[in-house]
């Protein structure tokens, strides 16, 4: 067997290999577009492999002619320089025929953005808004808000030095504290918005992704043709916690919404009760409210991060009268947004609690949800 | 006739000696030679960044940095390769080549030369300079999209003034090329008969000219708006958020074209060398590179299909998209065309020529895919578009300057650089960038968002090969240091004058290594000369 024989075989071996290989890797790995659930995402799947495939083609055409030629024409092989350096026929050609390939790529491409774009005719509105770094959700039709951020489990885990093996979590960082539940069978509208800087609401079983930009709203719309759970992501880099805001969405029947909408009423407006608890129940709700909304930035041990984010540990305002501790949560400050449209009275009551009486911070006060209806 | 016979004495050519040749140069050789080093100096401080990016992405979970910290990291990378690398690469480049293409003793403005490359080191103090402030360094991602970027602490204003004085430099370079090629081509050098690394040159010193004003005045307001109370960008003051974005991608899309319509350059002198063979279609290529920067204004909005804009606007910036595609393919055609029935030889620098042919087609294919809006809403902001962008910057445009510097290393030093590291570098390079870049394809199509630092465990076997990719290639581009290190020191073998066998064009008339000032008597140009 020649060298040139040898090397062909072990190519050839090399490519085989592989292609069993990627066969291997591809059934417990998806490598491709989500077909979705959705009118929508089988119509953008569809487009996504036509093009695809249509590149596909043209990419093994021109590779073959430079691969050609790189093995044929070459001066080791005795090659003589041809000397021709202009064809206006070819130059038209290769105009040309790219252009009818774009027109008919381009005419499927503008039928699918009419369809994606038509919103009206909705049955229910969800609106979505985008907060450093979580989402809150209201049912407009419903009366429903509630704010949903990444799993208490899942947060834990992303601290550096955690220690907690990522892979002992299912859905590791796409679990949340409160999912959405959304009716199959029904056009929904979705309106996209944002409180503090731009995120984007992206759940790929759905078939797209919109930018929630404070002080605008977009509108969009779905139809989820199958009950199940699916995951998605903020896909627009809002800060430090961009990669820690997943979305979740329960698609159930009509009727297990309807149910759905009664429980998380009632759930609500138990929480807004706003009886005096114990400063053991405010400790132990204080740690939880405190984690999903205060340590992104005042981080877990109340350290802070110099210039960005002032420590709490041994801060003078939480040190100092409680009533001012308050206002400040309530009203925001600097980077810090509001929190009085964000969390119920019992939250803010417990957060505040947490922190007065946590790390190095001793002053023994009780805020209850009582102060806190009185201070806004 | 050669240049000795004509120049026999070469007392004119003093040159100052020490710090003050460098401090004080204006000498178009000296310049260019200063902007290579300082691109390839910035090229592995970003690169530094892009490892450790790849480092804490390389498992699930966080190990070594902070999410905030990670943040700077993508940030940075991206302003240090793209002002401090590509840009300064491709003005190295024309600073040297231009003046011997064009058969000019030097640059036509050789003090705003000397002052064009000083204000780099200054620029990029000022940015690197933020790591060492409260706050920490930009970490709203490359783009400064308000109002995100607006929360960052001290490092804001250099920033901002770092942007400032990168595009003053990049305008004065421009400024400078124009001047030169306008004013100072040889007798017969006419404009259809220049090299096309000087006509993509061109077209590229009008694009800038064109495009960094807008991105200076975009990031003026931003500074207003942070320090001076006006709400350019802020809803609750009657300003729009996605203005910024439509003002930035105004420039951005042209930059992407800054960026490549050099390496495009660069290619186009290397193919016909190899080759043995006059470049393919020399008009179509001229008209096709100014078609794409025509066309190049018009198609920034869709770097943002997913704000949210009108049908009728996806639909307009779709088509223009598209549209691109016919004058790169024609690109791509000519090239190919040129190769064939050529007599091809596989020095390194037709190497990596070859290289960006084959690796800008894959980065093209999956520009035309993202151009089409339905798709481009699930493939926007996931590391399918970090796999598209660096299939462009990498092999796309870096290899194609890389693919330049082994082809001129020659030429400017008087020794053939180390064939055998050479190719090693060039395989090495491939085969890493594609494991660096290919899988991302993949993890993107199936769902992992860009500028994240932990991910979901389904992407953790990807991510893996991905790092092994990233770091080989970081190690790679070594050998490149060590070649240009053993040239500079004469250590190899003799270059000829004409350094390649199929070389043509007046820089190739000169000796290697050239005299101080190129061309002190402007040679005659006929068409029997042009045309490399």
């Amino acid at each position: 067997m020649s060298v040139d024989k040898l090397k062909h075989t072990v190519l050839g071996l090399a490519a085989v290999s592989l292609f069993l290989m990627s066969g291997a890797v591809l059934a417990e790995y998806p490598l491709n577009l989500t077909e979705g659930v959705t009118p929508t995402s089988h119509k953008v799947y569809e487009l996504h492999m036509d093009i695809l495939y249509i590149c596909t083609v043209i990419g093994i055409i021109v590779f073959s002619v430079m691969t050609w030629s790189i093995f044929h024409h070459r001066k080791s092989k005795g090659a003589v320089a041809a000397q021709f350096h202009h064809s206006t026929t070819a130059e038209i050609a290769w105009t040309v025929i790219p252009i009818i390939i774009l027109v008919a790529m381009a005419i499927p491409a503008t039928k699918t953005l009419i369809f994606m774009e038509q919103t009206g005719d909705a049955e229910m509105t969800l609106k979505v808004t985008g907060y450093q770094w979580k989402w809150k959700y209201d049912y407009l039709d419903d009366d429903i808000s509630f704010f949903s951020a990444l799993a208490q489990e899942d947060n834990e885990a992303r601290q550096r030095g955690s220690g907690i093996d990522p892979s002992t979590i299912d859905n590791y960082l796409k679990n949340v504290d409160n999912p959405i539940v959304l009716p199959v069978e029904t056009k929904i509208r979705i309106l996209t918005t944002a409180a503090d800087v731009i995120h984007a609401w992206w759940v790929p079983d759905l078939g797209w992704k919109r930018d929630a930009i404070p002080g605008f709203i977009n509108d969009n719309w779905t139809y989820i043709e199958e009950p199940g759970v699916y995951r998605g992501k903020c896909t627009e880099l809002c800060g430090k916690d961009h990669g820690f805001m997943p979305i979740v969405v329960h698609a159930v029947s009509k009727a297990e919404y309807a149910t759905w909408v009664e429980e998380k009423k009632a759930e609500l407006n138990a929480a807004n009760s706003g009886a005096d608890m114990s400063m053991d129940e405010l400790m132990e709700k204080g740690k939880a409210v405190y984690a999903a909304n205060c340590s992104s930035c005042h981080l877990a041990e109340g350290q802070g991060i110099d210039g960005l984010f002032p420590a709490l540990d041994g801060s003078a305002i939480v040190n100092g009268p409680a009533s001012d501790h308050v206002s400040l949560v309530l009203a925001g400050k600097n980077l810090m947004p509001s929190f009085a449209p964000q969390l119920n009275d019992a939250d803010i009551a417990a957060a505040i609690t947490y922190e007065r009486n946590s790390w190095s911070n001793g002053t023994g006060d009780m805020v209850q949800p009582s102060d806190v209806k009185a201070a806004r | 006739m050669s240049y000795a016979a004509v120049h026999e004495d070469d007392h004119h050519d003093h040159k100052p000696t020490g710090i003050g040749r460098w401090l004080f140069s204006t000498n178009h050789k000296d310049i260019g030679t200063m902007y290579l080093v300082f691109a390839l100096i910035m090229f592995f401080v970003g690169g530094a960044m892009a490892m450790v990016i790849r480092l804490e992405l390389f498992q699930p979970g966080m190990q070594f940095v902070d999410p905030q910290f990670f943040n700077s990291m993508t940030t940075v990378h991206a302003l240090v390769m793209i002002f401090g690398a590509l840009m300064p690469a491709g003005v190295g480049l024309a600073n040297w080549m231009i003046p011997m293409m064009v058969g000019a003793p030097d640059m036509a403005l050789p003090r705003m030369n000397n002052m064009s490359f000083w204000i780099l080191p200054f620029a990029f103090t000022l940015l690197l300079s933020t790591f060492f402030m409260a706050g920490g360094a930009p970490a709203g991602g490359w783009t400064m999209y308000p109002p995100l970027v607006l929360q960052l602490g001290d490092g804001f204003p250099f920033l901002i003034f770092a942007v400032h004085l990168l595009g003053i430099s990049s305008i004065m370079g421009a400024i400078n090329i124009i001047a030169t090629v306008f004013n100072m081509r040889a007798p017969g050098m006419t404009f259809m008969r220049l090299p096309l690394f000087v006509w993509t040159w061109i077209i590229t010193a009008f694009l800038l000219i064109a495009a960094m004003p807008v991105l200076a005045g975009g990031v003026t307001m931003l500074l207003t708006d942070k320090y001076f109370g006006t709400a350019f960008f802020d809803a609750a003051g009657g300003g729009d958020p996605v203005m910024f974005q439509h003002i930035f991608w105004f420039f951005g899309h042209p930059e992407v074209y800054i960026l490549v319509l050099p390496s495009f350059g660069v290619i186009s002198q290397i193919i016909p060398t190899f080759a043995r063979k006059p470049l393919f279609g020399y008009e179509s290529m001229v008209y096709a590179t100014a078609s794409i920067a025509f066309l190049s204004f018009f198609v920034w909005a869709h770097h943002m299909f997913a704000v949210g804009m009108p049908l009728s606007g996806e639909l307009f910036f779709m088509y223009a998209t598209m549209a691109i595609a016919v004058p790169t393919g024609v690109k791509i055609f000519n090239w190919t065309a040129t190769m064939w029935k050529g007599s091809m030889t596989f020095e390194t620098p037709m190497l990596f020529a070859i290289g960006v042919l084959f690796m800008f087609s894959l980065g093209g294919f999956s520009g035309l895919m993202m151009g089409i809006t339905p798709v481009d809403f699930q493939y926007h902001d996931t590391y399918f578009i970090v796999a598209h962008f660096h299939y462009v910057i990498v092999p796309g445009i870096i290899f194609g300057i890389i693919g330049g510097i082994y082809y001129w290393l020659p030429k400017w030093t008087g020794v053939m650089y180390d064939e055998t590291l050479g190719k090693w570098h060039f395989w090495l390079s491939t085969i890493s960038v594609n494991v660096l870049f290919f899988p991302m394809h993949f993890i993107g199509l199936a769902g992992m968002p860009r500028r994240i630092p932990d991910y979901n465990t389904q992407f953790a076997d990807w991510n893996a090969i991905i790092s092994i990719g990233g770091f080989v290639f970081g190690l790679s581009q070594l050998i490149l240091v060590w070649v240009v290190i053993k040239c500079a020191r004469g250590d190899g073998e003799k270059a000829t004058d004409q350094v390649w066998e199929g070389a043509h064009g007046l820089e190739f008339t000169l000796p290697s290594p050239p005299p101080f000032h190129s061309f002190t008597t402007p040679p005659q140009v006929t068409d029997a000369t042009a045309h490399s």
